[in-house]
């Protein structure tokens, strides 16, 4: 194997780890929201300081890569989309860091007919598949899994301008529940914008597999 | 003197790589300045270019890349019949240029190397002074106008961006200049009988990085005027500073297209690994 490669193994390996690692942080900021367990909030918060260091490693060692090796073709888009897909999956881990951070500032668990009515679960669900055809599409190079993401984010999107809308109604039926609701909203929104994320490291990967940009891309 | 063999639809079997796409549809049927059409070359038995078909436009700078002994200096040298004195060379097909077939018998072929410049890997200037090196190519041509050689030296040394530097000097032996200065003075000296177009056989693999930038810049600034032909192993310098690419592998054409195309997403595989490093 060439020195090249060597180093492209390295870097992919820590772009796997930091996806991994973004992936648990999602993971955990869900359950310590839904079940309000300040514990795994925490831990959320904690394991941030990770995903930064981690990020700046990454970019470190890319700057290496480009610097030192000069890319092209194949190589330089792999260090593009690395580039990209990291930048994507910090961004990840401060939405769970922010949703951790609500938790705690919420200080209440969440009335389950509220959890039922924003569709929560579901949310949470699309997301965690979203996340596992980020994982084989990045890991097995596949295109197909890649492009199952942009399905699953309109559902997000959908699920997302349905909370409004239900908010409005139940906050009147329950002004108790006010704070509730306003940190439901916040926080939908932070999975919202987790399902646009996955959906550019989606991009990322299938330009670096199949070289096509799909960015800012509008349907004629 | 190269044996022309007149071509056949039998004998042709030339690599099919299609033209690059042309940015400016108003300049398509005028476009091409080069053309080939199934050229293949022998060196007694040895067949170094196994049919090649490319159409070069005009300004444009165009790189052949490929490994050592590709075929891509024998295919450069093709254009201002360089090859016709090497032993045991022969070829087949045909190479226009504007239109006419430069291997026809009729062909005046001093007349075609003052259209066709050259200027090669190791700076070679004559050891004369820098003007005489300059106006030697203007003095054989039988000019004897003084005004006009000493206009077109002056030209051609700003054009090769080395007038500042040896103005003051002119009388000075050209061998006593730095080696980036010594191919630009060659460039000079190639600029100087008016060719239109340019072929450079790796003319930067012996200068230092500053003087390879300077000449970089020149072949840039020259495309205005003059349609260029470079072979480089410099990767880099090709992505740098041509439009188009042009990748060979063991006498065949593999890959031709736009520079960025080829230096982004190649189409084929052989063309990526090699651009990668990873040939072999």
């Amino acid at each position: 194997m060439i020195n090249i490669e060597e180093q492209r193994v390295t870097l992919s390996k820590i772009g796997e780890e930091m996806l991994n690692l973004c992936q648990n942080q999602v993971e955990q900021s869900f359950e310590a929201f839904i079940t309000f367990d300040t514990d795994i909030a925490e831990e959320v918060i904690l394991k941030e300081n990770r995903i930064n260091a981690l990020d700046l490693k990454i970019e470190r060692d890319l700057d290496n890569f480009i610097a030192l090796n000069n890319p092209v073709a194949t190589d330089l888009r792999f260090a593009l989309a690395l580039l990209k897909i990291n930048y994507n999956l910090e961004r990840i881990g401060d939405q769970a860091f922010d949703i951790a951070n609500h938790t705690i500032d919420l200080n209440q668990k969440l009335a389950p007919e509220l959890v039922e009515k924003l569709q929560f679960k579901v949310m949470f669900e699309t997301l965690e598949s979203m996340f596992k055809d980020i994982v084989t599409a990045y890991t097995d190079e596949n295109l197909k899994a890649a492009r199952k993401v942009f399905k699953k984010d309109k559902v997000i999107n959908q699920i997302n301008a349905n909370t409004f809308i239900v908010v409005e109604e139940e906050v009147t039926k329950n002004p108790a529940l006010v704070k509730q609701y306003l940190m439901a909203l916040v926080v939908m929104k932070k999975y919202e914008k987790i399902g646009d994320l996955l959906k550019n490291i989606s991009e990322s990967i299938i330009y670096y597999i199949d070289a096509k940009i799909l960015k800012h891309k509008k349907k004629k | 003197m190269a044996k022309e063999i007149e071509i056949t639809m039998e004998n042709i079997k030339s690599t099919k790589i299609d033209s690059p796409e042309i940015v400016d549809e108003s300049t398509q049927q005028n476009a091409s300045r080069i053309e080939t059409k199934g050229v293949k070359v022998w060196y007694d038995d040895f067949m170094a270019i196994k049919g090649i078909d490319m159409v070069i436009k005009p300004n444009t700078i165009t790189a052949f890349i490929g490994p050592s002994g590709c075929g891509k200096s024998t295919f450069l040298r093709l254009f201002n019949r360089m090859n016709d004195y090497v032993e045991g060379f022969k070829m087949e097909g045909k190479i226009k240029i504007d239109g006419d077939n430069i291997y026809k018998k009729k062909v005046n072929v001093e007349q075609l190397r003052k259209e066709i410049g050259m200027v090669f890997q190791k700076p070679n200037p004559f050891p004369k002074s820098i003007f005489d090196n300059v106006a030697y190519g203007l003095q054989i041509q039988g000019i004897k106008d003084k005004k006009l050689i000493n206009e077109r030296v002056e030209k051609a040394l700003k054009q090769a961006d080395l007038w500042e530097e040896v103005k003051d000097n002119l009388k000075k032996s050209a061998l006593a200049l730095s080696g980036g200065q010594q191919q630009r003075l060659c460039i000079a000296r190639t600029l100087a009988v008016q060719p239109s177009i340019l072929l450079m056989d790796e003319p930067t693999s012996a200068l230092d990085p500053i003087s390879t930038a300077k000449i970089e810049e020149l072949i840039h600034h020259l495309k205005e005027e003059y349609t260029i032909i470079i072979v480089t192993h410099n990767m880099q310098q090709a992505s740098r500073i041509s439009d188009y690419t042009a990748f060979f592998y063991l006498g065949e054409l593999i890959e031709y297209d736009k520079t960025r195309k080829i230096f982004t997403n190649p189409e084929k595989k052989q063309t990526e690994n090699y651009i990668t490093g990873r040939f072999g």
